[in-house]
C-alpha cells in the first residue's frame, strides 16, 4: 500500500469527498479539476451522502498480500445516489446475503495494515443498511 | 461540596451509539475453557465483536457520525475531539486526529485521546463540558469507545466487547438533555491494570467489588445528589457503568433505585462489557426512550479508580432529534452470532 498516496486521498478516502460541477450538476468521485461531462471549471467540493445500491458483485476467496484476514469477502460495484458508481468492499455482510440493488451505505473501515509496525489503513467500505434495510425511505 | 456547574447553560445537543454486529455466547466461553461448568452464573448472555476491518478509530466515526446527524451541525463548528479509550489503535499517533480527519472537522479543532479505563469516555464528557460551559467553544465532542480485550478462559473474557456512544455537547438552546451538575470521585485503587506492552490486562479479585466499583459509583451518586438536594425518586431514568449483569443492578438497589428506573440504559447482557463505551452507551439507549422534562443521571466507573456523575433534564428537542440517526436498539438488534473460533481469528488471540 502506498503510504503518501493513502494520505493525500484522505478525504476522498475517508469520507467519499468528490466534487460537483456548479454548472451542469454532474456529480464526481474521485474529484475533478473540470467536469468530464460540461467541461465546465466551477466544480466545488462535494461530500456524497454514501447511500446507493449494489450494481454488481463478486466474492474474493483469494486475497492479496495484507488482506488475508479479511476473506472470504465481497468487493462491489455500488451506484451511489448520486448517479456515481464506486468499486468497494462490502462488510458486515455475509457472500451470501448480498443481492444486486441492494441498499448500502459507507462506513469507515481498516483496509488493511503494514505489517505488526507500519501504519493502519483506513477507507470506504460499504454495507447494508441500518435502519432501513430495504431503502424505503429513498428519495428516488 | 465539590459539585461542577459550567457558567453558562449547556447540554447534550446530539447523541450516538455504535455497536458492531457479531455476537460470542458467553456460553460459548464457558464451554471451550470450563466444561460448561459455570453455564448458570455466566455473566452476560452475549457479548459483541467487533469485525475484522473494525477498531475504536472505525467504531468512534460512526457514533460521532450518527451524534452530528442528532444534532443538526456541519462538522466544521466542532472544536473538539476527545475520544476515551482503552484500546485506542495506535500506541503513539491520537485516535482523535483520524476521527477529526473522517467527519470533516479537521482542521480548526483540538483533538486528543483520554484513557481512564472505563472512565474515560466520561472524562471525555466533562472535558467537553468544560470547555463549552467556558465560552471558550460553543462544541465539542466526546467519545467512549472501546475493542476490550480479555486473556483466553479468563473470567474478563465473558464480557469483553465492543461499542460506544458519542456526545456533542453545546449551548443548552440546542440542547435534547440540559446538563445540571457533575461531580467526580477518584482515588488509587489497585483493582484492574495493564502494564506497556502487555496484551490482557491483570484484575485484583479482591479490590474489584466493594472498594472499587461500589465505593465510587456509590460516593459519586451520593455526592451529586446530594449537593442538587435530590434524591433517586427524582429522576426518571439512571445509567451505571455496566460490567456485568449483577454490579449495575446491585449499586442501584444500594443507592435506592427501582429495577424500572435502569432497564432501559441496562445493554450488558445483550452486549457485554464496553468498557470506555459502557455508560455513555446505555445512557444512549436512555435518551433514546426519554419523554421531555425527564431528568436522567449517568454513572460511570473506571478502574484505578473514579466514577463521573452527571444530571441532565431532557427537553422536547428529543422528540425531532432521536429519529434522525439509527437508534441504540438498532443496533443491539442487529447481531450475527460467531463460533469461538470466528472470534479467535478476527481478535488474533493466536499467537504464531
Ligand atoms: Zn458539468
Amino acid at each position: 500500500m502506498d503510504i503518501p498516496r493513502n494520505w493525500r486521498l484522505r478525504d476522498q478516502r475517508y469520507r467519499l469527498q468528490g466534487t460537483r460541477c456548479a454548472s451542469c450538476g454532474a456529480h464526481h468521485f474521485p474529484p475533478r479539476p473540470v467536469c468530464p461531462r460540461c467541461r465546465g471549471r466551477h466544480v466545488e467540493p462535494y461530500r456524497f451522502t454514501g447511500r446507493g445500491r449494489v450494481y454488481s458483485y463478486t466474492v474474493v476467496y483469494q486475497a492479496p498480500e495484507g488482506f488475508e484476514q479479511y476473506v472470504p469477502y465481497v468487493v462491489a460495484l455500488v451506484d451511489l445516489e448520486e448517479g456515481v458508481r464506486v468499486t468497494a468492499q462490502l462488510t458486515d455482510v455475509d457472500p451470501e446475503e448480498v443481492a444486486i440493488g441492494m441498499p448500502v451505505e459507507m462506513v469507515l473501515r481498516k483496509l488493511g495494515e503494514e505489517g505488526e509496525r507500519g501504519l493502519i489503513l483506513y477507507g470506504y467500505k460499504f454495507r447494508p443498511r441500518i435502519g432501513d434495510p430495504k431503502g424505503e425511505a429513498e428519495s428516488d | 461540596m465539590s459539585i461542577m456547574i459550567p457558567l453558562r447553560e449547556i447540554g447534550i445537543v446530539g447523541y450516538g451509539a455504535y455497536i458492531p454486529r457479531y455476537r460470542l455466547a458467553a456460553e460459548a466461553i464457558s464451554r471451550l475453557w470450563r466444561g460448561g461448568q459455570d453455564q448458570h452464573i455466566l455473566p452476560v448472555r452475549e457479548k459483541s465483536v467487533p469485525g475484522p476491518d473494525e477498531d475504536t478509530v472505525t467504531m468512534a466515526v460512526e457514533a460521532a457520525q450518527n451524534a452530528l446527524r442528532r444534532a443538526g451541525l456541519s462538522p466544521e463548528v466542532i472544536r473538539a475531539v476527545w475520544v476515551g479509550s482503552e484500546s485506542h489503535p495506535y500506541a503513539v499517533k491520537p485516535t482523535g486526529t483520524l476521527v477529526a480527519q473522517a467527519l470533516g472537522i479537521a482542521p480548526a479543532t483540538l483533538a486528543a485521546d483520554l484513557e481512564f479505563a472505563c472512565k474515560a469516555g466520561s472524562e471525555a464528557m466533562q472535558a467537553a463540558i468544560a470547555l463549552v460551559g467556558s465560552g471558550m467553544a460553543d462544541y465539542a465532542l466526546a467519545v467512549g469507545m472501546d475493542t476490550a480485550q480479555g486473556r483466553p478462559g479468563d473470567a474478563l473474557e465473558y464480557t469483553a466487547a465492543a461499542g460506544g456512544a458519542a456526545y456533542v455537547i453545546g449551548p443548552a438552546e440546542g440542547a435534547v438533555a440540559v446538563l445540571e451538575a457533575t461531580y467526580s470521585y477518584v482515588t488509587d485503587t489497585p483493582d484492574f491494570f495493564r502494564r506497556a506492552h502487555q496484551r490482557y490486562p491483570e484484575h485484583a479479585n479482591r479490590f474489584t467489588g466493594e472498594p472499587a466499583y461500589f465505593h465510587h459509583i456509590v460516593n459519586a451518586a451520593r455526592g451529586l445528589m446530594d449537593a442538587l438536594g435530590l434524591t433517586p425518586a427524582d429522576f426518571a431514568g439512571a445509567v451505571f457503568h455496566q460490567p456485568n449483569l449483577k454490579f449495575p443492578r446491585k449499586v442501584a438497589r444500594e443507592l435506592g433505585f427501582t429495577p424500572e428506573q435502569i432497564r432501559a440504559g441496562l445493554l450488558v447482557g445483550e452486549v457485554g462489557n464496553t468498557y470506555a463505551g459502557s455508560s455513555l452507551l446505555g445512557f444512549s439507549a436512555l435518551l433514546d426512550e426519554a419523554w421531555p422534562g425527564d431528568r436522567l443521571l449517568l454513572v460511570s466507573f473506571g478502574s484505578g479508580a473514579g466514577s463521573d456523575a452527571m444530571s441532565f433534564i431532557v427537553t422536547e428537542r428529543i422528540e425531532a432529534a432521536r429519529d434522525r440517526a439509527p437508534r441504540t436498539h438498532a443496533y443491539v438488534t442487529r447481531r450475527a452470532p460467531v463460533d469461538y473460533a470466528t472470534y479467535a481469528r478476527w481478535r488474533q488471540k493466536f499467537t504464531v
